[in-house]
């Protein structure tokens, strides 16, 4: 072989070494392995779905959810004001078998991130290349003694999950005799889905308002103000609900007597016809007793290029069980943008390439004012270097006006669309 | 030889320039994800707004810029349009550009 032959060659290496480091031989082709995901909501299904239909099936994917089908949160409190059905809300995971995604229904009990193995409560040992945890949150039920029993759960609801609480709940109201005060708290901020609780409220006063008009719906809000869209509710209390919303910021719950539907504040007790307590939150379960470091004993440390957790590699975390990123709201909107670029990042390194540098997360968010008027906020969080974290655009996203029907039509759609993102 | 050399250089040059544009290939495909919650996944809407699969870049970021300036009235899409950059929206643009619409334009 000649001098000039072999230097040649020598150049061709070089040439696919230097691909190889730039990420250039195509990142992503030729992903392999085994990745669980373990949580079916809008984070967990969407990675499910992304990470299968991205690497064309080079990565199998397992689903890990425990419940049969998908209920959605957002949407739920037209299901409270007898406007929608459980079942309006409720979606299979069968549409994820195109994809080539195993749906496993069990619940996770351990994960063994030094043997990459997670235990299932029925189905033995799973063994993982990378794991996905989207276990949305769970309640911090220990700053309130008295609902520490499974009866005092089962009287005094959340409906913060949808589901069987959120038809309870709806029952509740149903059997609620007219003059009767609803009652709700709020915990602070960081919870799950900001505007949730106020839209909750301006739906429950819908309901009443022509069932049971005498009645009181009363807002107990741990915050000093409003969390989200404060001027959009202030104003839709006062012009479709007034006299009947009435609002009290700085009102922490202490306790519940659940025997009187009782919520214990500092210096004041209300006792309500149906009380509803959305209490304090945290990472759910299986990420925040993984040995994951938490940020406040409550929330994921992740790396925002990955969505890895900090402390344990391979373990990628989603949705509203992270600690946020600056004016980033826990939402199933937002949950479906964080399982894209986890999903993205998990497929280049799975065949060896560094994941992107540059991604983006952004946030709608909906909230009903009554049956058919809406109100949204948006924002776009692309991530900023120099803070490693997302960081909202100024002067981007931004609030509606008022509320309008035309905005009603788009909460649907934006329902319909989001859902098939997931799981179809 | 000598031109043999020549060659194996420009290949080089040319490599590092396609990287230099796109760190990672796939940048256009993650980010037209952020559009999938509302306009469905790879732009083939379930109905109600509307799909982006297969619409031609230069109308995408026509309708984008009438969005930014205010030019075309909208519930949402002036405010979120402005959170992308011009380089952004130019990917996002050839992404769904390059999608086929799967059972027609809804």
């Amino acid at each position: 072989m000649s001098a000039a032959r072999r230097g040649f060659i020598k150049g061709t290496l070089g040439l696919s070494a230097m691909a190889a480091l730039y990420g250039c031989a195509g990142a992503g082709k030729g992903a392999k392995g085994h990745v669980v995901v373990v949580g079916g909501g809008y984070g967990g299904a969407t990675a499910a779905k992304y990470i299968s239909m991205w690497s064309e099936g080079g990565i199998r994917v397992t689903l890990v959810e425990r419940n049969a089908a998908f209920v959605s949160c957002p949407i739920s409190n037209l299901v409270l004001a007898g406007e929608k059905q459980l079942s309006d809300i409720t979606i299979g995971y069968e549409g994820l078998a195109k994809y080539g995604i195993t749906v496993v229904q069990d619940e996770v009990t351990a994960v063994d991130a030094e043997k990459r193995m997670i235990r299932l409560a029925r189905g033995g040992d799973l063994a993982y290349d990378r794991l996905v945890l989207s276990p949305g949150v769970d309640f911090m039920y220990e700053s309130l003694p008295g609902m520490a029993s499974a009866a005092a759960k089962e009287n005094i609801l959340h409906a913060w999950k949808a589901g069987p609480q959120t038809v309870a709940l709806r029952k509740q109201l149903e059997a609620m005799p007219d003059g009767g005060v609803f009652a709700m708290t709020i915990p602070k901020a960081p919870y799950r889905c900001p505007p949730g609780p106020y839209e909750r409220a301006c739906m429950v006063a819908h309901y009443l308002k022509q069932a049971k008009p005498k009645s009181k719906v009363l807002v107990l809000d741990a915050n000093e103000e409003i969390v989200s869209k404060k001027g959009l509710f202030t104003k839709a209390w006062a012009d479709s609900y007034k006299g009947m919303i009435e609002y009290r910021p700085q009102s922490e719950l202490r306790d519940v007597d659940v025997g009187n539907r009782t919520a214990i504040l500092e210096f004041d007790q209300v006792k309500a016809s149906v009380l509803n307590v959305v209490p304090p939150q945290r990472a759910g379960d299986i990420a925040a007793k993984s040995g994951l470091k938490l940020i406040n004993n409550r929330w994921v440390d992740i790396n925002w290029l990955t969505m890895e957790s900090t402390s344990t590699p391979n373990i990628h975390v989603l949705g509203d069980a992270i600690f946020p990123a600056p004016t980033m709201p826990k939402s199933g909107h937002m949950a479906n943008q964080h399982a894209k670029v986890a999903a993205a990042a998990i497929i280049n390194l799975m065949s060896g390439q560094p994941p992107s540098d540059a991604p983006l997360v952004m946030n709608t968010c909906y909230s009903f004012v009554d049956a058919t008027n809406v109100v949204h906020v948006a924002s776009v969080h692309p991530y900023d270097a120099a803070t490693k974290q997302p960081q909202p655009v100024k002067g981007a996203g931004g609030l509606s006006a008022a509320p309008t029907e035309m905005e009603g039509k788009y909460a649907l759609a934006w329902a319909r669309n989001i859902w098939a993102d997931m799981l179809t | 030889m000598k031109k043999k050399l020549a060659g194996t250089a420009l290949l080089w040059l040319g490599l590092s320039m396609a990287c230099a544009q796109a760190a990672d290939p796939n940048l256009g495909r993650n980010l037209a994800a952020t559009c999938a919650n509302c306009h469905g996944t790879d732009g083939n809407s379930a109905g109600g707004i509307p799909g982006l699969a297969g619409m031609s870049k230069a109308k995408m970021l026509g309708l984008i810029n009438e969005f930014r300036s205010g030019a075309k009235p909208a519930t949402i899409m002036h405010q979120l349009s402005k959170g992308y950059t011009d380089s952004q929206l130019d990917l996002i643009a050839d992404y769904f550009a390059s999608r086929t619409p799967v059972g027609g334009a809804k």
